[in-house]
């Protein structure tokens, strides 16, 4: 990310570290996740010590500090889902794409995330591909949507 | 239209010019698209409908609304005036809907709700998941289109508040809600009043005091707050505003809603919702042209359940990490950036108008318990319930308090699929518990769930029917809140990771003599030694689910059985005579485990079967079982 750019991020928030959670969800919005030069800056921006930033960072699950893939499958993992299911789907992308919660495929194709209830749960198992929610999932429906992604 | 309301009168006249043209015969097409409808496609569905509509010559509102609480029917569309509820509607329907039931009134059999019986319902209001519910909160959100206040205001909304600014003091609105028994909806069913009270007379050097909404919902299973937070913005905004009068009033209050980080829809909603009530001058300074000063801001979460705590999510709010603190000053005088603070959670607020306009009489007629003299001595008012799982009704259902778990799982939520047995009901979330059968005629409210291990917890309800085992469930419960504790604590952090250790093994099928006693031992000083809710209700989960279904527990430990199939390390895959030697499964089976070759019968090599379970779903003659 450039400078300018998180600095203007920085700014919209008025430099304020209590607003350093909103800031690090921009920057995470901007970049799709955070590298450690960004942290740094706003660190320095901020006037707060890298370990308070790196805490955040680390302590709250929708941040990555790993670069994520061009495609983002994100799993919900809450009760209801569980109960109907929710760990097979979790399985299957193991098994067709060799990556667990929280990794991307090597050629940054695709990661796998999960989340615990996305407020759907009528709907369950569920997962937002890409930020399209798809309800009522079996492995083989989600593994046509893998599939189908482009790219 | 918006118009900036100088005056309470303003805000009236306007009211009476929009409900004029508005009768009770306009036609109006409603498309739920809640979260849960959108997961069904139900945003193709209301563009189709706009496109479809502006072909036509029809005069016919469309209303994009919230949820309407039916998810297992999604996506529903209610036709008015006649309130005619289509459910699983498809984008190819559209046009005969528009022509059938808009233009000419006649109702289309194949989109009406039918029964298990085979009864079909043409009325909103005739199908059983709605008649036997009371819906006061919930009642409004297939009324509105969130993102138009408008709306909001045509049903009353803003009277409460319009009311109180003319002819109420502060004083008696936090005695009116102290009366009404109002009980906190996030969980811990602490009265309102007493919390309002308590912070309205705690000192404020500065006149700054905090007005909290707590739109976290961490409970993982449960969306009743993002339904209200998406569905009707402006309600749980209203009693906010409500609030900072009550409690902040004269002085300088100021409003956070904290919302869930998943919960998009809800930010984008409340945002909008926030922006129009600032330009009608129902926020921000001298609301409708009184003295009361008060803005709301929006704080996003990162994910994480402790910050549903109270201590955490100020934390959170200042900019620090979500750990909680002890409360040997209570945050309603010392909270949010020091100063006196008030949180409720949505629901709460949400109660909080309807109680204003109806009245206390209306409010304590509905639930249990005496609340005249003491705001502890019952459970007042309705309840939202997320129901879901294994139930034929999956959705939203307000019930006024008191309902039976039967009530609120058969005559609203229709009972268990075809074919499948009830086996237990988990309330509260991952600090409460799970109930069996012989609990069914068990009283919801606060204390009776407390008694029997559980608790009301925000509202989540999921349904267990015999495929679901309860010591994978209590596993499920301890590694989520063993990942979910801040660390603070020792014993939360360790004492949750022992746990699950332990609980680990039996579902390995290498429980020990004296387990059981030792995570009874061990979840008395998880609870006792720790510094907040999340740590002390841990145990929750484990402890009901040994006290109720103990017999599951000694069976892994025993027999090494799993009697519910769902334990891999328990469980086996076989294949019977009904296999035909397809290939298929052979095929798909990654750890090549599957032998036989065409038309030979297949078998299964168990030391190379991973239980995937993927045979078992590509099989054409049901040939393949799970065995225990
Ligand atoms: C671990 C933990 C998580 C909680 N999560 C939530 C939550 O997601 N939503 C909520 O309203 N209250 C939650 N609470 C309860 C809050 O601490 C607080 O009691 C509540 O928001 C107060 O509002 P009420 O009195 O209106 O219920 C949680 C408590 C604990 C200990
Ligand atoms: S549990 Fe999956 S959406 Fe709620």
């Amino acid at each position: 990310m450039e400078n300018a750019e998180l600095e203007s991020i920085l700014a919209s928030h008025g430099h304020r570290p209590s607003e350093l959670l909103a800031t690090l969800q921009d920057i995470q919005g901007n970049e799709n996740w955070l590298p450690r030069e960004s942290l740094a800056h706003v660190a320095a921006g901020l006037n707060v010590p890298l370990s308070r930033v790196y805490g955040m960072a680390t302590f709250f699950s929708s941040f990555s500090l790993k670069p994520r893939g061009k495609h983002v499958c994100t799993i919900c993992m809450g009760t209801a889902c569980h109960v109907r299911g929710a760990q097979r789907l979790v399985e299957h992308v193991e098994r067709e794409h060799g990556i667990g919660p929280g990794e991307t495929t090597a050629d940054l194709r695709l990661t796998l995330e999960t989340v615990n209830c996305v407020g759907a749960c009528a709907m369950g198992p569920l997962a937002i591909i890409d930020g399209e929610y798809h309800g009522q999932l079996s492995t083989q429906t989600l593994g046509r949507l893998l599939k189908k992604l482009k790219g | 239209m918006e118009t900036r309301f100088h005056s309470v009168a303003d805000l009236e006249a306007y009211r009476r010019q929009l409900q004029a043209v508005r009768g009770p015969d306009r036609k109006i097409v409603s498309v739920c698209a809640g979260t849960g409808c959108r997961a069904c496609g139900a945003r193709g569905l209301a563009e189709v409908f706009r496109e479809e509509i502006a072909k036509s010559n029809l005069e016919v509102e469309l209303r994009v609304t919230g949820c309407q609480g039916f998810c297992e029917r999604s996506p529903v569309v209610v036709v008015q005036p006649q309130s005619i509820f289509y459910q699983r509607v498809k984008a190819i329907d559209v046009p005969e809907i528009l022509t059938e039931t808009v233009e000419k009134g006649t109702a289309i059999q194949r989109l009406l709700y039918t029964d298990s019986d085979g009864r079909t319902y043409e009325r909103e209001q005739d199908v059983p998941f709605y008649r036997h519910q009371t819906r006061s909160l919930l009642a409004f959100n297939g009324q509105i289109d969130p993102d138009s206040i408008d709306d909001y205001i045509a049903v009353g909304g803003y009277a409460a508040l319009g009311k109180v600014l003319q002819e109420r003091k502060p004083e008696e609105i936090v005695d009116l809600i102290l009366r009404s028994g109002l009980r906190g909806r996030g969980g811990g069913g602490f009265p309102a009043g007493v919390k309002w009270q308590s912070c309205r007379k705690a000192h404020a050097a500065d006149g700054i005091r905090y007005i909290l909404c707590n739109g976290d919902e961490g409970d993982p299973g449960a969306f009743m707050d993002c339904a209200l937070m998406e569905g009707n913005p402006h309600l749980v905004l209203e009693g906010m505003i409500l609030g900072a009068f009550a409690i902040g009033f004269p002085g300088q209050p100021k409003g956070y809603i904290y919302v869930r980080n998943e919960y998009p829809l809800a930010v984008e909603r409340l945002t909008r919702a926030i922006e129009q009530a600032r330009r009608c001058g129902l926020l921000g300074k001298g609301i409708l042209g009184t003295e009361l000063d008060f803005d709301i801001l929006i704080n996003k979460g990162g994910g994480a359940f402790v910050c549903g705590e109270s201590t955490a999510l100020m934390a959170s709010i200042e900019g620090f990490v979500g750990e909680p603190r002890a409360k040997h000053i209570h945050t309603a005088e010392q909270g949010l950036f020091d100063k006196p603070t008030n949180l409720n959670n949505v629901e709460t607020w949400a109660n909080v108008p309807l109680i204003i306009s109806r009245g206390l009489e209306w409010f304590t007629s509905i639930g249990t318990g005496d609340v005249s003299k003491d705001p502890w001595g019952g459970s007042k008012g309705t309840k939202i319930f997320a129901l879901v799982g294994k139930v034929n009704n999956t959705g939203l259902v307000e019930v006024p308090m008191g309902s039976t778990l039967r009530h609120i799982i058969w005559d609203v939520g229709g009972g268990p699929p075809p074919g499948k047995k009830f086996k237990a009901v988990q309330t509260g979330g991952p600090s409460g518990g799970c109930l069996p059968e012989s609990l069914l005629d068990l009283p919801v409210d606060f204390d009776r769930l407390t008694e029997a291990g559980s608790m009301m917890g925000s509202g989540g309800m999921i349904v267990m029917d015999e495929s679901t085992c309860m010591v994978d469930l209590a596993r499920y419960f301890l590694h989520f809140l063993a990942d979910e504790s801040c660390g603070k604590c020792v014993s939360c952090r360790e004492g949750l990771a022992q746990l699950c250790a332990i609980v680990d093994r039996i579902c390995k099928g290498e429980g020990r003599e004296g387990d059981l006693e030792l995570l009874k031992d061990l979840s008395t000083t998880v609870q006792t030694a720790s510094l907040c809710g999340l740590g002390q209700t841990a145990a929750n989960p484990l402890l009901s689910t040994m006290r109720y279904f103990e017999e599951e527990y000694i069976s892994h430990i025993h027999e090494h059985r799993c009697s519910a199939k769902v334990c891999k390390t328990l469980i086996r895959y076989v294949i019977d005579d009904s296999c035909d030697g397809c290939m298929a499964c052979n095929a798909q089976c990654g750890t090549k485990a599957i032998q036989g070759g065409k038309k030979a019968r297949h078998t299964i090599d168990d030391s190379l079967c991973t239980r995937c379970g993927v045979c078992m779903d590509v099989c054409k003659r049901n040939a393949i079982h799970v065995e225990s």
